[in-house]
Parts: C-alpha cells; sequence; structure tokens
C-alpha cells in the first residue's frame, strides 16, 4: 500500500505557504516514527486550502496523526479532499465517529478548591462507611444468635486453619526475637545498677502486656487482614458478590461473619503462644548472661501475676475484631479492576495497624486510670 | 405513561438508569411476556448490563418502576425482594462461579439452601445441571482450572440451580466458538419449552438474536433511550428508528440508503 522511501534519510517536512486567502501545505520526505518533521512557515494559519504532495515518500501513522491535530484545531468544516487516497482514507477513518466532546471533561484531573472538596467528601465517605459497617456487623451477629444468619462451616474452618495454624511459624519467630531483644537492651542498662536479674520483670511484663499482643496483632493484619481483603476483593471484581445477592444468601453473613469468628477466636490463643516464646526468648539471652532459668521464672512470677497476664488476652479480642473489619471492609468496598483490590489490601493494612495502635493508648489510658 | 401490564411476567415503565448525575438511559418501556426469550441489544457501553443489574435488583433506579407479574419490584420490603429474587437465575458476563468451591459445589449450594434434599441427591441434581451445559466429569474441578467458556456455561447450570421461572443471562455467547454458541441456542430453545422458564439476554450477536429471540428491547447509544421494542425479525423490517434497523441488518440497512 504504503509508496517505498524515496531514499536513506529524507527528512520529513511540512512547508506552509501561501499567506493571504490562498494557504498552501507542501508535505515531502518519509513521514516515519522516530524522525522529527521539520516544519517551515507558519502553521497557525488554518486549514490548507491546497495540498503539494508529490515529494512526499513513505508515511505511516504519524503524518495523519499530524494532520488531524491541525484539522481539529481548524474546526468541522475542514476539507481533506486534496490528499492524496491512502492518507485521506486513514483521516476519514478516525473522523468516522465524532468526538464525545463531554467524554473528555469528565476524565479532567480537578484541582484547587475542587480537588479539596472531593478529598473531604471521600474523607467524610470512608468515616461514614466505618460506621455502617461496624453496625452492619453488630446486625449480622444478631442475625447469627438468632440462628438466622448463615454461611459454610468450612469457610470458618479455613479461615481458623489460615489464620490459627498457618500463623504459627512466623509469630513465633518475630515473638522470640522480641523477647531477646527486650532481654538484651534490658541488661545493658541494669547491669550498671548490678539488677541484671530484673531483666526478667522486665521481659516477662513487656511481653503479657504490650509486645505479645502487639506483635502478633501487626502480624495478623499484614497476613490475615490483607487476605480478608484481597479475597473478599476479588471476589467482588469477578461478581462473585452479585452472584450470592441474586441467590438470596447475605454475602455479609457469609463473608464477613467466618472471618470475624476465626480470627476473633484465633487473636487470644496466639497472643498466649506469642507471649510464651518471647518469655523463652528472654530466658534464653538471661542464661547467657548468668541468670539460670529458673530463678529467671520465679523472679518473673514476682510480678507477673493473672491479672497482668490476662490484660494483653483481653485486648487481643478487640484487636482481632479490628483487624477483621478493616480487612473486611477494605474488601467489599473495593472497586471492580484487579488495581483496585491491590489498593483495598493496601488500605487494609494501613487501617487495621493505625486502629491497634490508637486501640492499644486507649487502652493504656484505661489501664492506668484503673490502676491495673 | 402507560400502566404496567398485570399480566406481563416483567413490566418496566419510565425506568432512568444512571450513575450519579450521569443518565445512561431514560424512560424505557417494555413488557416480557411468559415464556418469552427476551433479548436485551444495543451497542457496546450502551448499558444493557446495567439494565439487567437493574431487573435483578443489584442495583436501584433513578427513576421509574419493575413489575413482576402485577408485583411492584422496586418498592418491595427486604423480604418480599428475596421472594421474587427466588424466582431468578442469574448467569453473568464472566460466569461468577465462586472460586473457593468446585463446579459441582457452586451449583449444590443454592440447592442445599433451598431444599431438604439429602446430600447424595443434592449432588445428582448438580451433576445433571452440569450436563446439561455440556460439562460432565467436571465436577470437581475448581472455576480457575475450566476455560472461560466452560466457566460460562457452568453459570448457566448455577443459574439453573432451582429451576427459576426467569433466567437472566448476560452475555452468554460472547467469547464461545461458533458450535458452542449454537449449542447454546438450542439449550436455551429447549429449556424454553420443556420448562416454561422465561429468558432475559443480554446479547448483540445476530445471528442468536434471530435463532432465538421473540421480543427485544434495543437500547439507542445516541439518544440515551429505548430505540424500539418487539420481535427483532420483525424490527429488522418493519423498525421506524433508522439505527435499529442498521443494527439489526449489521449496517446493510444504512449502505442501500446511501446508494439510493
Amino acid at each position: 500500500m504504503k509508496p517505498k522511501p524515496t531514499s536513506a534519510a529524507h527528512t520529513p517536512k511540512a512547508i506552509w505557504s501561501g499567506g493571504g486567502s490562498r494557504c498552501v501545505l507542501e508535505l515531502s520526505g518519509d513521514w516515519l516514527i522516530g524522525k522529527r518533521p521539520e516544519i517551515i512557515g507558519d502553521e497557525s494559519q488554518g486549514w490548507p486550502d491546497e495540498f503539494a504532495t508529490s515529494e512526499l515518500g513513505a508515511y505511516d501513522s504519524t503524518l495523519p496523526s499530524y494532520l488531524l491535530g491541525k484539522l481539529r484545531e481548524a474546526g468541522d468544516d475542514a476539507d481533506i479532499e486534496g490528499l492524496p487516497d491512502d492518507l485521506r482514507a486513514l483521516m476519514e477513518l478516525a473522523l468516522k465517529v465524532p468526538e464525545r466532546s463531554d467524554a473528555r471533561s469528565e476524565q479532567d484531573e480537578p484541582h484547587g478548591l475542587k480537588l479539596l472538596g472531593l478529598r473531604s467528601t471521600a474523607a467524610w465517605r470512608s468515616a461514614e462507611s466505618v460506621l455502617d459497617f461496624t453496625g452492619e456487623t453488630v446486625l449480622a451477629l444478631g442475625r447469627f444468635f438468632r440462628g438466622k444468619a448463615n454461611f459454610r462451616a468450612r469457610d470458618f474452618w479455613l479461615s481458623i486453619q489460615e489464620c490459627g495454624v498457618g500463623a504459627l511459624p512466623i509469630v513465633a519467630l518475630i515473638s522470640f526475637l522480641i523477647g531477646m531483644i527486650l532481654a538484651f537492651v534490658g541488661n545493658v542498662q541494669l547491669a550498671n545498677f548490678g539488677a541484671s536479674l530484673y531483666v526478667a520483670d522486665l521481659v516477662g511484663l513487656a511481653m503479657v502486656r504490650e509486645m505479645g499482643v502487639m506483635m502478633t496483632a501487626i502480624i495478623m493484619s499484614g497476613r490475615t487482614g490483607a487476605a480478608f481483603a484481597a479475597s473478599i476483593g476479588s471476589m467482588k471484581a469477578n461478581q462473585e458478590i452479585d452472584a450470592l445477592k441474586t441467590f438470596g444468601f447475605n454475602p455479609f453473613d457469609f463473608l464477613v461473619l467466618p472471618r470475624l469468628f476465626a480470627l476473633v477466636l484465633m487473636m487470644p490463643l496466639l497472643t498466649v503462644y506469642s507471649n510464651v516464646i518471647g518469655i523463652l526468648g528472654g530466658m534464653l539471652v538471661g542464661a547467657g548472661v548468668g541468670i539460670p532459668p529458673k530463678l529467671f521464672w520465679a523472679e518473673m512470677l514476682t510480678i507477673v501475676d493473672l491479672t497482668q497476664a490476662s490484660l494483653g488476652v483481653f485486648k487481643s479480642v478487640f484487636f482481632g475484631v479490628a483487624i477483621a473489619i478493616c480487612g473486611c471492609l477494605q474488601g467489599m468496598n473495593s472497586g471492580n479492576s484487579s488495581a483496585a483490590v491491590g489498593e483495598a489490601t493496601t488500605r487494609a493494612v494501613v487501617a487495621s495497624i493505625t486502629a491497634i495502635i490508637v486501640l492499644d493508648s486507649a487502652f493504656a489510658v484505661i489501664f492506668t486510670i484503673l490502676e491495673i | 405513561m402507560k400502566e404496567p401490564d398485570p399480566n406481563a411476567k416483567i413490566s418496566v415503565r419510565g425506568l432512568e438508569m444512571a450513575f450519579g448525575s450521569f443518565v445512561v438511559m431514560s424512560d424505557l418501556n417494555f413488557d416480557i411476556q411468559e415464556k418469552d426469550i427476551f433479548v436485551i441489544m444495543g451497542g457496546s457501553g450502551c448499558g444493557k448490563s446495567t439494565l439487567l443489574r437493574h431487573l435483578v435488583g443489584l442495583k436501584e433506579p433513578a427513576a421509574g418502576s419493575i413489575h413482576y407479574q402485577g408485583e411492584d419490584f422496586i418498592s418491595a420490603g427486604k423480604d418480599e425482594r428475596h421472594s421474587f429474587m427466588r424466582r431468578f437465575g442469574v448467569m453473568y458476563q464472566s460466569g461468577a462461579l465462586w472460586s473457593s468451591m468446585t463446579l459441582a459445589e457452586n451449583i449444590a449450594m443454592p440447592i442445599e439452601e433451598y431444599t431438604d434434599l439429602k446430600q447424595s441427591e443434592v449432588l445428582d441434581l448438580a451433576r445433571y445441571k452440569l450436563a446439561l451445559v455440556g460439562l460432565s466429569g467436571y465436577e470437581d474441578y475448581y472455576p480457575a482450572q475450566v476455560s472461560g467458556g466452560m466457566s460460562k456455561r457452568a453459570g448457566i447450570a448455577r443459574a439453573m440451580a432451582l429451576d427459576p421461572e426467569i433466567l437472566f443471562l448476560d452475555e452468554p455467547g460472547a467469547g464461545l466458538d461458533p458450535l458452542s454458541s449454537q449449542r447454546l441456542d438450542e439449550l436455551i430453545l429447549r429449556l424454553r419449552d420443556s420448562l416454561g422458564s422465561t429468558f432475559v439476554i443480554v446479547t448483540h450477536e445476530l445471528a442468536s438474536i434471530f435463532a432465538i429471540a421473540n421480543n427485544s428491547v434495543f437500547l439507542d447509544t445516541e439518544t440515551r433511550t429505548q430505540g424500539a421494542t418487539g420481535d427483532p425479525k420483525v424490527l429488522r423490517e418493519d423498525a421506524t428508528n433508522p439505527s435499529v434497523r442498521n443494527f439489526l441488518s449489521r449496517g446493510e440497512h444504512q449502505k442501500t440508503e446511501e446508494l439510493l
């Protein structure tokens, strides 16, 4: 179809000439991608009345796209008759369906006040959606205890496996290291006072009150919260949630409840496990700096009683609820594309870690007031 | 505006569909009779699937009404709506099979939920439904392990799980080879004749439209309302709206006019 290139390197040229009433556009050279066309003359004088194309060599999309740009500037009544047939056919193809003028403006990037407004309403909406979701969770729990909510027992057991047994290795590793770090750091300072023995108190108290539950919660939000958001989000993208709805299943009961129950049941168990492993880590370091494990244990028990030990476990239930709600909420609110699922996962992790820290601070205040 | 037809299976009056302030389609009026094979047609992106989502209650209309056999669907309460929805089966564009379950489990789940059948009976039913769409032997496959066309057919089998009165199919033929798509048309006709189901199908495949449909609505992108409603074979010859005739004749109509 296309004419052969006239010679190896003919620079594409567009020469605008004429001025006054009759404007002529002379096109020459090879208009191929990667070659910058040389524009001579005043190209802003409007659509040319005549074309001179005898010197025109080969061309690809570069030429029609250049002409189309000029044509759009010139307006609708521009006439493309004078162009060679092939070129005209390409132009006609592009002009066949008129440009939808409102399609372009919808995609405009908002800025200034508009952006501020959009951001504020978005922030407000997301706050509302958290409240909505929490309310919906309470309603779903009500339905469950009246025996009206249904989900598959298998989903529940799968979630239990996923966020219980599946998390044991990583929780163990992190807790063990945290216990060791606490003991190391504590020992460096306490040894100055000749009070190395109190490392046991430090490790024990820190693990059972704060570090055990905190590390478990953070691991679970990265591991399980993200998985909740991703699995529910991709179900949404694949219309599986619509399918649940049209079969009369409540997607909320069906997807959120088993995950919520599984996480709330597993979090306290994981926390206890994390506490024990953390203390073992501390003991190991203690043994290294001359505190025999038996002594470590006895010293620790003078300060860590059942009340102290139950504080972390108590908090873990709330953290579990927060992680499950953040994960499921972001999954349910995710958009319908694979990129949106990724964003939902990110938001779920960020939101649940924030929620955990905020809740923990609130608990710190409450426990201080109650003098526990 | 005309009153909804109480005898029609589905009666739509003055329906307006919108995303926020962007109106997709407005003033839709059509009736779907019992045992109809009703086709929703129109160019891509004109709101065919959106109309389907309105009909099954996944999206609320901006205005207008939808009546099922004279009963108002839009203003019905949650429980009433559920009893409406129990009467229909929906197949989604991509199949939308629940990915954590095998094909048989996908079909078994609604049956288990709404009947008191024994496990083995449920499984037999599921197997039968899969056989209907030519998927015998794939009971224990997961949706990710079968091809796109197969998961589409499994989606149809799942939509038929509870022998619904009305089956909604969203682009059932898209992405199928000509033979499978012809088998699918045959399946739809057979089911209509034997079970007496009503079909509402979103499609733009002309061959299949003329082969099975006896009623239709054409959504016109340019005017953002319905172009015509009625039997597509009749519309091809007699529609007053040129874009309807154009669509149904694959543009031949426009060409003849240009020649004249």
